[in-house]
Parts: structure tokens; sequence; C-alpha cells
């Protein structure tokens, strides 16, 4: 599901993010001194819960907030006192925004006419967005004649027909049934990939993020908690936070014995290293990553424990585990039942299982705070 | 309950309906005096025709609420859009002075304006009382008015249009004028129509910054009332009435359309 | 709102643009009338009905009563029957406009009978007053029909009798909009609920009903009551002298008696009164409660 990695080296930056920092009301912080580069061409990602300050970001590049402090350059241009209507950005807003008194040619043209180029020139270009996110025939409708898809191309068709250097696209798909977004994830990723534009894309949905972005910013209370390829925050995540966030994780408090080995509530584990001896950590494991047998296993990092419940989602197997320091959660994959190695737990069944300890990722963070974490 | 709510909804009907009837039907009545029925009669309406200065007073009644109104609407429709775009200092004192207008007695602002036409008098010479003062009273109320009916359609706007319209490249005066405007635009007849009507109907404010030469016909009708109550006045009172049922009904026939 | 990125400059004057004008306008005719009428009521009537000076606050006495020639609450008692002569307005304002209010905004012809109750309102003032002379003068309307009957005709026109129906009549659309649109954004399931509990019909309206209507009433209740409490014209033409309020004081002392100093005074009672009133109404109703007075 992954798009393969680009790795930021060697580009051109494109926005450019210095100690930014917005209080609202003089009492709100909706961004506490984030620092952030997007290079030229990216699909980015800014993620986090509703109120994490991303939808702040994207509208202090938009133009529409001004940050309290710190700095902000777009295609190398300092953006202090630029106004929204002078900035090389187009904006695709969260309920579309589209003129309701405008037909969609109009919509789309709005843009090209501020610009005062000449009507055929208009035409041209309408024509040719209006193709590219394929709305043809609907040249003549007004807004509230469209569906919702229908009006995100639109709000996609208006913004991408005056060439932005970054596109800005707030939970564009937010409003739309689960196979619609779907469909429009995939169209979006080849309209990035064919306009080599770069998006800065907010959304608060993880698969969305994980799926499209070349690169993901994990924002929590108006601060980056953590940037980097999808497969980067998947499987190395910083904080709990983000092993929370991005999907499923199993936190484990742990204590440092030696450099590869910790005392957990579920017992001595072994880990890939680096540790301080004495310091407390947290450890996060990937609910697929564990691994279950109805024999022991007969090495290190193994822990017997009992099927506390089943969820069947069609593609795997979850089963929530009653392990001696708690709840361990681990994802099997569905798969045919004659399949070598493939087994499937009963409720109350006692199971043996297996932590790998290069799956196991070591979280510099003493204190799991977050619920359903093992404690010691 | 419900057959003695119908009762009472006829009766009050009936109440606000009577006067109107009455004035109707007795200025087609032959005879002058009394509300005896004698007969059939357009000659009151003749005579109101007749009446050398009543056209004068109509063309004064017009000037004042047209003029007025116009000027009304283009700084109630702006002083509106700024309150809604804009944070600022003393926004919340400007917000009270747009309320006091719509909520004091009017006779306290008449005589406050009367009181300011003659001490700017005193000072400069200018402003003698005429139609001049009395648009500039009707003005003052009718700012509060149109500002207040656009800003709650400016409320029901959605804000991401404004930052749309500046998104793809327009500024303030384009985005007012190919987003915001057309967006409001009922909102702003509604209010041009409220302050036109409350222009018509105006009697106070007009008798206290009126001056020679500058009699409306409110102000007619008040000192031939004052002097007794005449045929001619029934059948200008029904005129009124006319033109204002149907300028209403088309007004909002024409604000439904929108 | 707008807090878009935008040098100071420009944004200054935008704002100056867009409110300047307005807010220019209220201040020059509307804060400044004011405040010279404030310094006015401080003045004293010269020669030829002009302002002089030194300034006092012998108007204010006078008006509650303290005169040269000792006390006399004339002004006072005129104040407290304009205050009387609204309450009374109000009240039957309320009695005959929530009812009907309450009929239209429950009817399913509810459009066509908001017209026919605006309608009147949006004929000329004027002639609303008008026509009641017509109706109650001693070979009226209501005397003519008397005689038809072979009855005594009645005294009606100039009379507070006259006064009250034409006052109630002119100002009954400004209660009945208000609770109309109160009476619209009730939620009846409250009014099933209560009756569910085993609410009759009438402990049901009081808790369930009336309360949900109280914004429109209170916002419905200045409205009439702020102008029955200035009116000047009413008194005048119904009770052609007779009838004597606060804004007929007020009208006669800019008027007939040239004291503008005294008529001032008055005013500035008549608005710390109005204000006072909106004032406590802003403090529990809120800002919205002010838009509801439009």
């Amino acid at each position: 599901m992954l798009k393969p990695p680009k790795r930021p080296e060697n580009r051109t930056a494109v926005v450019e993010l210095e100690g930014v920092r917005k209080v609202f009301d003089g009492e709100t912080v909706a961004l506490d001194g984030v620092s952030l580069t997007v290079y030229e061409g990216e699909f980015f990602s800014l993620l986090g819960p509703s109120g994490c300050g991303k939808t702040t970001l994207l509208r202090i590049l938009g133009g529409f907030e001004v940050p309290d402090a710190g700095h902000v350059r777009i295609a190398g241009q300092d953006m202090k006192n630029v106004p929204p209507f002078r900035r090389p950005v187009n904006t695709v807003f969260q309920n579309y925004a589209l003129f309701p008194h405008m037909t969609v040619f109009d919509n789309i043209a709005f843009g090209l006419r501020m610009r005062r180029l000449p009507a055929e020139t208009v035409r041209k270009k309408v024509a040719w967005a209006i193709e590219l996110v394929q709305i043809q025939g609907l040249e003549r409708r007004r807004p509230h004649e469209l569906s919702g898809g229908q009006k995100q191309r639109v709000a996609l068709a208006r913004a991408l027909v005056n060439e932005p250097k970054v596109l800005l696209l707030d939970e564009p798909l937010g409003a739309l049934d689960l196979k619609l977004r779907k469909q429009l994830q995939i169209e979006l990723m080849r309209l990035q990939m064919e306009l080599k534009i770069t998006f800065v894309y907010v959304t608060h949905d993880q698969e969305e993020a994980l799926v499209m972005s070349d690169r993901i910013a994990v924002m929590r209370s108006g601060r980056l908690e953590q940037v980097g390829l999808p497969e980067e925050l998947y499987e190395r995540p910083k904080t709990a936070f983000v092993a929370r966030f991005l999907g499923r994780s199993n936190l484990i408090e742990a204590r440092a014995t030696a450099p590869d080995r910790v005392e957990t509530p579920h017992g001595p584990l072994r880990v890939r290293g680096g540790l301080v001896p004495g310091r407390r950590y947290l450890l996060s494991i990937r609910p697929e990553k564990v691994r279950l047998a109805r024999t022991p296993w007969n090495r290190p990092n193994a822990v017997i424990a009992r099927v506390h419940d089943i969820v069947y989602t069609g593609a795997e197997n979850q089963y929530i585990l009653e392990a001696p320091g708690g709840e361990l959660v681990a994802y099997t994959l569905n798969a045919d039942i004659s399949e070598p190695g493939y087994e499937e737990y009963d409720y109350g069944e006692k199971v043996y299982v297996y932590l790998p300890p290069e799956n196991l990722v070591v979280i510099d963070e003493p204190i799991g705070n977050e619920p359903g974490t093992a404690t010691l | 309950m419900g057959r003695l709510l119908k009762l009472h909804t006829y009766l009050v009907l009936a109440f606000l309906y009577l006067p109107i009837a009455v004035i109707v039907a007795l200025s087609f009545n032959q005879s002058r005096f009394g509300v005896r029925w004698t007969g059939f009669t357009w000659q009151w309406y003749v005579r109101l025709f007749h009446h050398h200065r009543i056209a004068v007073y109509a063309e004064n009644t017009l000037i004042v609420a047209v003029v007025s109104t116009l000027i009304a609407t283009v700084l109630g429709t702006l002083l509106a859009l700024g309150l809604y775009r804009y944070r600022f200092r003393l926004k919340s004192a400007l917000k009270f002075l747009i309320y006091v207008p719509v909520v004091i007695p009017d006779i306290v602002m008449g005589v406050a304006l009367l009181l300011f036409f003659a001490w700017v008098r005193v000072h400069t010479g200018w402003l003698r009382l005429s139609l001049v003062t009395i648009i500039l009273g009707h003005v003052t109320f009718q700012v509060a008015y149109v500002a207040l009916v656009v800003r709650s359609r400016l409320a029901g706007l959605d804000p991401a249009l404004e930052e749309a319209a500046a998104d793809l490249g327009a500024g303030g005066y384009a985005t007012f004028r190919y987003v915001t405007l057309p967006l409001i635009l009922p909102g702003v007849l509604a209010g041009a129509l409220l302050a036109f009507t409350l222009s018509l109907d105006d009697f106070v404010i007009t008798f206290f910054t009126a001056g020679p030469g500058s009699t409306t016909l409110p102000l007619y009708i008040f000192s031939s009332v004052k002097r007794g109550v005449t045929p001619e006045i029934h059948a200008l009172s029904t005129i009124l009435i006319a033109v204002t049922t149907v300028g209403l009904l088309l007004g909002r026939a024409l604000l439904r359309r929108r | 709102m707008n807090r878009s990125a935008t040098s100071p400059a420009r944004r200054l004057f935008e704002l100056l643009l867009t409110v300047g004008p307005g807010a220019l306008w209220l201040v020059v005719f509307m804060l400044v009338p004011a405040l010279l009428m404030l310094e006015a009521s401080f003045l004293q009537r010269g020669p030829y009905g002009r302002l002089v000076g030194p300034y006092t606050v012998a108007n204010y006495l006078r008006f509650f009563g303290f005169t040269p020639e000792g006390y006399d609450p004339l002004y006072l008692a005129i104040l407290w029957r304009s205050a009387v002569f609204a309450v009374g307005v109000t009240v039957i304002t309320l009695l005959l406009g929530y009812p009907l209010a309450f009929a239209i905004a429950t009817s399913r012809r509810k459009e066509a009978l908001l017209l026919l109750v605006v309608l009147p309102f949006w004929t000329n003032f004027l002639i609303r007053i008008y026509a009641w002379i017509v109706i109650f003068q001693r070979h009226g309307v209501v005397n003519a029909l008397l005689g038809a009957f072979g009855l005594e005709p009645l005294h009606l026109y100039p009379s507070w009798f006259a006064v009250y129906v034409a006052t109630v009549y002119t100002y009954l659309p400004f209660l009945v909009l208000p609770v109309y649109t109160a009476v619209e954004r009730i939620d009846w399931t409250l009014l099933e609920a209560a009756q569910d509990l085993g609410a009759g019909r009438i402990r049901g309206f009081l808790h369930a009903v009336l309360p949900q209507t109280l914004p429109g009433i209170v916002a419905g209740v200045l409205l009439v009551f702020i102008p029955a409490l200035g009116t000047f014209v009413i008194s005048d033409l119904l009770g052609a002298g007779r009838v004597v309020l606060i804004g007929n004081v007020i009208q006669q002392q800019f008027g007939v008696v040239r004291d503008w100093a005294f008529g001032s005074a008055a005013a500035y009672v008549l608005m710390a009164l109005v204000l006072l009133g909106l004032w406590g109404y802003a403090r529990v109703a809120g800002e919205e409660g002010l838009d509801r007075l439009v």
C-alpha cells in the first residue's frame, strides 16, 4: 500500500517554516514554535487529531492567519505582510467554498480572470482543468446542482488551474463517503505525480496520510511530534503518541537492566540494544508483528497468554490477549485454513506469544500516559 | 381553544383593517361632512389633483426617500461589511452607536437633530432647515437599519467564500464586487426597501428637521388634520395606502425571486 | 472574521473605507447632537429662545419638581402618567398580540396571515392615526352606528380612550413579529413530554410553551413600550391637548414655548429611562437579544 520512498535530500525547499507560533485570543496556543521544510514536488501531509494546529498551519501558509512569531517563506520569498491574493499558493477548502452564484466554469475561471488573462486563454485553461479532473459536461451547472464528489473536483480544478507553486488541501475528502474517498485518494495521487505540484495536505485520517504522502508531519497540541517518511513513522515511532495515532500499537513500560535487556510487566524482554541500564523506556510493538503459536517458542521474549476476545475484520483476525502484564493485541492475516502455519485460536484458549526483539521499538519516553499501556 | 383562537384572530384582523376600510370608503363618499353614505363620487380625488401644492409635497417626499435611501444603503452596507470583516478597537462602541437610532424614541432623535442643525447654522451659516436637513436626519436612522439587516445576511455567509476569492487572487475590492456583494444583494435590497418605507412613513424626524418650503406629505396630512378632517385627505390617504401596498407586494415578490 | 496577512497600512485603509463613512455619519449626526443636547440641558433659556450660560442644573431640578416657587411635581406626574400609559398600552398589546402571533405561527396559512398583519403597518403612520379620528369623532363611524340603533352618541374624541386604541393599533405588529418568530422555533416535544408527565393544558402551556416564547415576548414588549413612552403625535392628535404625555412636553418646549434647555433636560430624562431599560435587557438577553429588536 505504501508509496515508494522519496528521500528529501538534495531537493529545493519550497515551503520553509521557522519557529512559527500562533496564539488565539491571547490564551489558546494553536502553534507552539513549528519549524518545517517542504520540498518541491512533495506530497506532504499534516496529520493529527482535531485541535492539534494542522489547519491553523495551513491557513498561515494560505495567508488567512498571521503568525505571532516566526518566519514563513514560500518559494524563497518571505511571506510577512503578503496578503492571500499575492501568494503563489492555492487552497482547496474543507467544504469546497465554491461560489454558489457562479457556474462551474465561472468558478474555475475566477482566478484566471483575476489575473486579467485574455478570454481565449481563460477558456483553454479552464477546459484543460475540467478535463484534468474529469468533469466534462458540468460547466454550466451551479454548485448546488453537483454531488459531493463533483464539488470536490471543481474545487480542485479551480485551484489547480492557476498552477500554484504549492497546493494547500484542508481535509478535502472529509465530507465524502468511504468509497468515494478511496477513489479520490488515488486520483489526487495521480494528479500530484502528473503535475509535479507540491501538495500540503491536512488530514486527521492516518490511513489516508500513510497511503498518499511522501512525507508526514504528525502534530499534537501545536507541536510537531515527528516528521518523516510514512514507513519511518509507522515502523519507528519516536513517541508513544505517534505509535498510537498511526495504527494500533502495544505499548509496554520498561526499565533497562542491560543495553539490550529490559524488565517489563510481561517479564524480562530482549531488545535491539543501545539502552542505558537503570533508565525507563517505553516499548512499542505493532499487533501484526506479534506472533502467536499453539506450542511453546522455546526462546526469549515469549509470553504465555489467553485469548480474551476476537474481532474478525475480514482481512485479518484480531486477538485481544490476556497476558501477565495486561492486555496485548495481535493481528494474524486471514489465510486459507489449509495454508501451512496458519492457525485460528478460540475464545479462552491458551496461546504462546512471541515478541520479536527486532520489532520491539524503543521509545525514549518513560511514562506511558496513553490508555492501554502495560504499566510497571 | 382552537375555535376561540380563531375568533380572536378574526377580531384582531378586523380591528387592523377597520380604519383603513373606513378611510378608503369615505374617500368615495359624496357627503363632505359626517360618515353617512350619500353616493359614490370621484370628486375628492379630482379636487386633490387640483390642489396646487400636493404635487410639490409628493415630490418632496419622494426626493427625501430616494436620496436618503441611496446614501443610507451605501453607508449601511459598507458599515456592515467592515463590522463583519475586521476586528478593531472601539468596535463594540460602534455597534452600540448603531443600535441607538433603532431603539431611542424618535422624538429624542428629532429634537437632538434640531438642536444640532441650529448650532451648525449659528456657527457656520450652513444647514438651513430644508429638504437637505430632512435627508440628513433620515439617513441617520436608516443607516442603522440597513447595517443591521445586511449584517444578518452576512452572518449567514460562509467566511471561506471570501477567503477562497482572496486565495484565487482577488483583492479586497474584487472580492466584494464579484463574491460578497452578489451573495448579500438580497439583504442589501431588503435593507434598502426597509429604509425607503421608513423614510416615507417618518413623521417625527421630518417634523423637527423640516423648514419652510420643505413640506412633505406626512407634514401636510398632520397640519390638515389639526385643522379638521376633510374628504381630500381621505382621497390622499387612499392613494398612499394603494401605493405602499402595491410597492410592498412587488418588493416581496422581487426579493423572493432572487 | 478576517485575520489575513496584509500590511497594517492597507488594513487601516480598508477599515476606514468600509466602516469609516458610516461611523463618521453616526458620530456627526447622532453622537454630536446627543452631546450638544446634553450641554443644552445644563444651559438656560435666553432672549428669543436662545441658549445662554452659565451652566446650571435648574432644568433637571425643575423637571423633578423643585421650582423657585416651591415643590411642584407637575412634570414628574406627567412622566408617571406616561409610564402608566406605556405599561397599559403594552399590556393590552400583549393580550391582543400574543394569541394572534400564536394563531399565525401554528396556522397552515401563516405566510398569508403574517402579510395581512404587517400590511396595515406599512401604511403611513399618520393615516393610521387619522383614521381613528374619523371613527371616534362626534359625527364619526361609532356614533353613526349608535345613532342607527337609536342610542345616545358617546364622547370618544378627544379622549384617553382614543389615544389608547390608536397607540395599541399602531404598535401591535411590533409585538406580533418577534413573538411569532419565537413561537415558530418552539420545540413542541417539550409540550408532549409535559403532557406525558400528566400536565394539563394550562400547566403544559405555562411550563413547556410560555418559557420558550419568553425571548420573543420581552423583545416585543420593549418594541411597544419604548415608542409608546415617547409618543407625542398620537396624544396630540387623538387627545387634542387634553392628553399630555412626556413626548408632548418635549415637543412643546422645542415648539411654541421655545425653552430648548428645559426640553433637552426632559428629553434626557426620557432617554435615560429608555437606555436603562435597554441596558437591563441587554444584560439578560445579550447581543442576540438586541438583534431581535430589529
